[in-house]
């Protein structure tokens, strides 16, 4: 069926499937900024915005009206008003670093994607194929290396906008990144440990973490949120901390630092900033839920190869490669966004950290705890795998 | 295509090297540092040697050179010391310089630096052997250079303490 599109040289695919997921995620980065305000408004108790429509869709009877109180056109004028604003550049700056610098923001945001597998089918064999750009022997390593590049657009922005808050806020930015990235290193690798049982083929990818956590059996089929609780949790505050996220988000504290590094952009070149905070938010999210909640299995205890079982007593087409495909895609998409509301949830329900208490928690609780968490598995697993 | 990338990517690499010694203001030459560590991770990406471009991505290009630049910035640094090649610098340079030679020549004349027998490459079997590789064969090197990390550390510790007392005795 898709014969022809093997036949296309591999250069050529290989750009379209990157340029895919880019078309993908970067409308999700968008609609996150929608779904923010929107989220904020709910869990505020206030209607959010809900006054933008387009003219014919406010003629559907029901419908139109729903649309617009949901806010959905919102994105559309907020994107406008970017792209169409003056995009003024002021007097004082280093003009090459600081166009340079959103556009620097940009790029790890979206290469980390290359390494994330987003879905599975089964082949012929019925062996599972990850689906992802690149499915690298190093994924983890590979998400971690590029995502530290990230640092250099905080850093280049604050000082190339040549005044105080912008570069108090880069360092800031650059002191937390560094900081958060030990704990998060150190998290992680419990559940490398345990994937790399003796016997099996070294590796620091993705799928071979999901398979993992669709085994059969209790232990088998369990995610590892469940069996490591501490390194989950270690690298979600990590996680935070890294993409800026409140209770982290001292480095963009609008109270003290105005707008800390991006106080002296606007039009587009803030909006790559602040959709390159999303992109960092889905791909972080989409890690988050590959190794510890189970990647594109549904449920915990049942993996996706149970659940296409399951349809295929009903469902004459449910062992289609390419259905299993796009129901695995849903389900990983559907966790992300799950993820995604959270974040926004914990947003609007715990207050910022002060900065001296950011670096605190950095270096002398989630550090030791992440240190002792990886004694403790380490231990364990050597006890368990024997 | 492998041949025109490398290609591409070695130019940029040298070209970003040049540029870190050559550019006068200093963040423009971090810059260049880094530019060239990523020109380096490309390299290494097309050697098929993932695992190097990655952890040089890691620890060069994300931490230390962030740590130069961030240096370089706070303490604004616009090259008015100028640095001239007078009496003992200029022996010690061409010294240094003609080391650096020897290296690269005793290397590109010699050949390749005896290495461990070639094992077909497959999956994750790379990064096994690496890591097996550092906990058998060079595991001196390894123990030498966390000694030297320790050292460091314990070296910042102190300095950063002793500057406390100071600031207390005032």
């Amino acid at each position: 069926m898709f014969d022809f599109y093997f036949e296309i040289p591999l250069v050529i695919r290989l750009i379209l499937q990157g340029l895919a997921v880019i078309m993908v995620i970067f409308p999700i980065a968008g609609a996150c900024s929608m779904a923010e305000r929107k989220v904020a408004a709910w869990i505020q108790d206030r209607p959010g915005p809900n006054r933008a429509v387009v003219p014919w869709v406010a003629w559907i009877p029901f419908f139109g009206k729903f649309l617009q109180r949901l806010g959905v056109f919102h994105v559309m004028a907020d994107g406008g008003k970017m792209l169409f604003k003056e995009d003024s550049l002021p007097g004082h700056v280093n003009k090459f670093y600081f166009v340079l610098a959103p556009i620097v923001a940009m790029i790890p945001a979206l290469t980390t994607v290359v390494a994330v597998p987003f879905g599975a089918y089964f082949d012929a064999a019925g062996k599972l194929i990850p689906i992802g750009l690149a499915p690298l022997d190093i994924g983890m390593l590979a998400v971690f290396a590029v995502s530290s590049l990230g640092v250099y657009s905080a850093i280049l922005a604050g000082w190339a906008s040549n005044s105080k808050y912008p570069f108090l806020g880069s360092v800031r930015a650059s002191a937390q990144l560094i900081s958060y990235e030990l704990s998060m290193t150190l998290a992680v690798l419990p559940v490398f440990l345990w994937v790399n049982a003796p016997g099996t083929e070294g590796t620091m990818g993705f799928a071979r973490v999901v398979e993992f956590q669709s085994q059969p059996g209790f232990l088998g089929g369990m995610w590892f949120g469940f069996l490591m609780p501490i390194s989950a949790f270690i690298f979600l505050v990590a996680l935070f901390a890294e993409t800026n996220r409140q209770p982290f988000d001292t480095v963009e504290s609008e109270s003290d630092l105005v707008g800390s590094f991006h106080t002296e952009y606007g039009a587009f070149k803030w909006g790559l900033f602040f959709v390159a905070e999303y992109s960092h938010m889905i791909v972080g999210s989409g890690v988050f839920m590959l190794l510890f909640g189970g990647g594109w299995n549904p449920l915990p205890w049942v993996s996706l190869a149970t659940a296409v079982d399951f349809l295929g007593t009903f469902l004459p087409f449910a062992h289609v490669p390419l259905f299993v495909g796009i129901l695995s895609i849903a389900i990983f998409m559907g966790k992300v966004l799950a993820m995604i509301f959270f974040f926004m949830w914990v947003r609007w329900t715990l207050p910022r950290f002060r900065y001296d208490q950011v670096m605190k928690i950095g270096w002398q609780k989630l550090l030791p705890l992440s240190i002792a968490n990886l004694l403790f598995y380490a231990i364990a697993i050597a006890l368990i795998q024997k | 295509m492998a041949q025109f990338l490398f290609l591409l990517f070695a130019i940029f690499t040298v070209l970003c090297a040049v540029g870190v010694v050559v550019n006068k203001n200093a963040v423009n030459a971090s810059i260049c540092l880094i530019l060239c560590l990523v020109g380096v991770a490309g390299l290494f990406v097309l050697l098929d040697a993932y695992l190097l471009a990655f952890v040089l991505l890691l620890v060069y290009a994300g931490a230390v050179a962030a740590l130069f630049l961030f240096i370089v910035m706070l303490l604004d640094v616009q090259g008015k010391e100028t640095f001239g090649l007078r009496g003992f610098r200029t022996i010690a340079g061409f010294v240094a310089f003609a080391l650096l030679l020897a290296g690269i020549g005793s290397v590109a004349l010699k050949g390749q630096i005896v290495s461990s027998p070639p094992v077909s490459v497959a999956g994750g079997a790379q990064l096994k052997l690496y890591a097996y590789q550092l906990f058998t064969t060079y595991l001196l090197p390894v123990q030498i250079i966390g000694f030297l990390l320790l050292i460091s550390m314990l070296g910042v510790i102190v300095l950063s303490k002793k500057h406390e007392i100071a600031e207390d005795a005032q």
